[in-house]
């Protein structure tokens, strides 16, 4: 008999994970940005820092400008805002604590001292210091506990759904990053203009993608190409594709450890997002709507997150009795 | 010789012995036959090597994460229970009067909680007072006629054992409701055996590790009869809870799951949890949760932490409780000093294990007195427990005792008051030097298809100097106790 695993435990897990992807995706893309706005002209700078707060579903609360240090302080610490990083770890570690005898100890260690670092810095001193070592150290802080994650804790249904919260966060968390920037992929102009290629690297930067982008297409940069490796390309980590195979994986193997045929609605869904991603051409997408293609991604991870929630963790009893 | 005397005086050149009972010394550097190896490695040990193996013990416990969270502290800090590096060494034939004693006691208990809830003879008999039981804080009128499982209403419980200066073993108080404290007595001898392993090797002590099977054992006699293989489960308040860790290390130990509340429904008078792969029945809970949190539809109705209809399923006889509900009667400290003439009611045998002499507030003589003796005697509220609401008085200022005099007369039947009573001191390890601390003994006993006391328990030392109070939340720290062989 395989040991059942309580929902409200499946339910921790999913969560911290999610809530560390999307911590580490703030961090990714404040990094990134931070990194850019050397190059940038000072008049646009302001618009720069806007599209990011856009591409994380963040505004700036009223009266504050748009600046390299509130927006540090938003992204970075600001418990108010859900998605700063504060906020991932400290959500994370919560939903950490109450699986701690699950979960193996390194994860609990890594994850508590990524906590403690991020939680004794602050703006001021991130601002006069070094922004860039700081951000490389929480960096390292969340790929260790990755690291740690998948080499010490049995790959088994806790895993999965560990796997899943992970997967379904980077795919909708991507899909919007393209849909936020989908002018500069769309909007006609000429490719060699330098702020355009600034803004596609950043991009891919943003997803941790640019040298492998390189390595396929070298460092010619083109909108068509670049849509086709975030969106398409089933090799790449942090492409959709990739993550949302992943995803359907780690939905199977719960599938098959919980031996209910209740899972079949939520692979159904998970299959159908999959084979959307597996078959679209990059030409179709662009000459139909690309907007319309990633609201639909989205969508699609909306209702897959809403069917797991359903199957497995707040279930109703009639049905649950009846099978 | 004279080297070996010096360096014994330095180390021993606190150590005082007092009234108390010293577990350790007979009389001055005369220690009693069972101590006296462990008092030879303590001198020939190099003056460093113990504070190295006190540091390698706590960090120990630190990277264990045998911790318990402190109320009050909304960082929800967790704190290492502090332990002290040195056993407590009890005989073999010193257990066997303890582990008879508690046998009876625990029998006694139980047929008594049994009759209180049912036929009340000896209320009728008029041995116990009937006022006094229905008046207790913990009585449940709601348990009144409902069979339990077995007929069993405690199987778990950690009684609080003293030891008098002329060495005898006496019950200080009896923890039928949740007793904590257990997961701290595997803990610590798991650390002893690697900070100490030749000394405990030689010693020849009784093992405790069997504690995760006994209890394990214990609940599935309670399982409801026709169920084969018994889904078990630990209730627990949850994370925020002071003994959380405890309740995942045995979870962990007895190989159940740890559930809170909010995992488990009932319908249609069945228990389930709610599992990724569906509702699974559950037959027994270890529940860790005092009674009024259990089911907000029988009593404290704002408890969040408690399942719904849970008594409803009780009563059915669908699912089992350890502990019953509505123990506390039979622990209430105005009930303990009624224990002695319980147990030769129904047993027809004398109390193996004696009890603290005890005034009850609401006899006129007892309070007379007490209120007339507030500085030499221990006043405790009857129904609580943790070391909360307590005077010791000889240790008491002449405001904190004018409160206590106010609270009796205005509640009598809420105190007792006890002489203050000098508990054993034991050797602990504390800066550098060997020094003699009041302890206590809490053995667990369990009780199921049978009996089992694990030889063992936790013992608690008060480390301020002088302090009788050992309660982790008041400054108390622990230490391995080790039962010998005979």
């Amino acid at each position: 008999m395989t040991e059942a695993m309580l929902s409200r435990v499946a339910d921790h897990l999913y969560w911290m994970s999610r809530y560390l992807e999307r911590g580490e995706h703030t961090m990714r893309l404040l990094s990134v940005n931070l990194n850019m706005m050397l190059d940038q002209k000072p008049v646009e700078r302001e618009q720069r820092w806007g599209k990011l707060l856009d591409s994380l579903s963040v505004t700036m609360p009223d009266g504050l400008p748009l600046d390299e240090y509130h927006v540090i302080q938003l992204l970075t610490f600001d418990m108010e805002n859900p998605n700063s990083i504060m906020s991932c770890v400290a959500s994370a570690r919560e939903n950490a604590r109450h699986v701690r005898e699950l979960i193996s100890s390194e994860m609990w260690e890594h994850l508590n001292s990524l906590y403690l670092q991020v939680r004794a810095a602050d703006v001021d001193a991130v601002c006069r210091d070094d922004p860039y070592s700081f951000f490389r150290d929480v960096y390292v802080g969340f790929l260790v506990i990755q690291g740690v994650t998948d080499s010490t804790m049995n790959h088994g249904e806790g895993w999965d759904f560990i796997q899943a919260g992970r997967y379904i966060e980077r795919a909708n968390a991507t899909a919007h990053l393209l849909d936020v920037h989908h002018a500069v992929l769309t909007t006609p102009g000429p490719d060699e203009l330098v702020e355009r290629y600034l803004d596609w690297v950043g991009l891919l930067k943003s997803c941790t993608a640019f040298e492998a982008y390189c390595k396929i297409h070298s460092a010619d940069v083109h909108p068509r190409r670049l849509l086709e490796f975030l969106l398409l390309n089933d090799q790449f980590p942090h492409s959709v594709s990739f993550a949302i195979g992943q995803l359907e994986t780690a939905l199977t193997a719960i599938a098959d450890a919980t031996e209910k045929r209740k899972g079949i609605r939520v692979n159904r869904l998970a299959g159908r997002l999959r084979a959307m991603l597996g078959y679209t051409s990059v030409e179709e997408i662009m000459d139909g709507s690309l907007r319309g293609y990633l609201s639909d991604v989205k969508l699609q991870c909306t209702q897959l997150h809403t069917a797991i929630h359903d199957t497995y963790i707040v279930y109703p009893i009639e049905s649950a009795l009846n099978a | 010789m004279t080297i070996l005397n010096s360096s014994l005086q330095a180390r021993f050149a606190r150590y005082e012995l007092g009234d108390a009972y010293d577990e350790m010394f007979a009389s001055h550097h005369a220690p009693r036959p069972h101590y006296e190896a462990l008092y030879r490695r303590l001198i020939e040990l190099a003056p460093d090597e113990l504070q190295q193996r006190q540091r390698a013990a706590d960090l120990s416990f630190l990277n264990q994460g045998i911790t318990f969270t402190v109320y009050g502290d909304t960082q929800g800090t967790e704190r290492i229970f502090p332990y002290d590096l040195l056993p407590r060494i009890i005989t073999g034939q010193e257990w066997s009067v303890i582990e008879r004693g508690l046998t009876q006691r625990i029998t006694a208990l139980n047929l008594f909680l049994r009759d209180v809830y049912h036929d009340g003879h000896i209320l009728n008999d008029k041995i116990v007072p009937r006022a006094l039981v229905y008046s207790c804080k913990h009585y449940r009128r709601e348990m009144r006629g409902v069979k339990v499982p077995r007929d069993i209403y405690v199987s778990v419980v950690g009684t609080d054992l003293i030891r008098m200066p002329s060495g005898e073993f006496v019950v200080l108080e009896d923890n039928l409701r949740v007793p904590s404290g257990v997961s701290y007595m595997l803990a610590n001898r798991q650390v002893m055996k690697r900070v100490f392993p030749r000394l405990f090797a030689d010693y020849g002590v009784r093992p405790v590790e069997n504690y995760g099977q006994a209890p394990l054992s214990t609940m599935q006699a309670l399982a409801p009869p026709n169920v084969l293989e018994p889904t078990i489960v630990l209730l627990t308040p949850g994370v925020y809870n002071s003994a959380y860790f405890e309740h995942a290390f045995l979870a962990r130990q007895m190989g159940i799951k740890l559930v809170e509340g909010r995992d488990l429904l009932v319908h249609d008078n069945v228990v389930y949890m709610r599992t990724t792969a569906g509702l699974q029945r559950v037959d027994v809970i270890y529940r860790r949760i005092d009674d009024d949190f259990l089911d907000p539809m029988a009593f404290k109705s704002d408890s969040v932490l408690g399942v719904n209809g849970l008594f409803n399923a009780y009563r059915a006889g669908n699912v089992a409780l350890a502990n019953a509900i509505g123990t506390g009667v039979a622990d209430d400290k105005a009930i303990y000093a009624y224990v002695p003439k319980i147990i030769r009611y129904y047993l027809n045998e004398d109390p193996i294990l004696s009890n603290v002499e005890t005034y009850l507030m609401d006899d006129e003589k007892h309070r007379t007195y007490v209120l007339a003796n507030l500085e030499k005697l221990v006043v405790k509220a009857v129904g609580e427990s943790g070391g909360y609401s307590m005077l010791v008085g000889p240790h008491s200022t002449a405001h904190e005792q004018e409160l206590f005099r106010q609270r009796i007369q205005a509640f009598p039947r809420n105190f007792i008051a006890q002489p203050t009573i000098s508990l054993s001191r034991a050797p602990c390890f504390i800066d550098g030097m060997v020094e003699a601390r009041h302890i206590d003994l809490r053995p667990y006993i369990l009780y199921g298809d049978r009996v089992r006391i694990v030889p063992g328990g936790l013992t608690r030392v008060a480390l301020r100097r002088g302090s009788l109070v050992v309660n982790s939340s008041q400054g108390g720290g622990s230490k391995d106790t080790w039962v010998l062989y005979d």
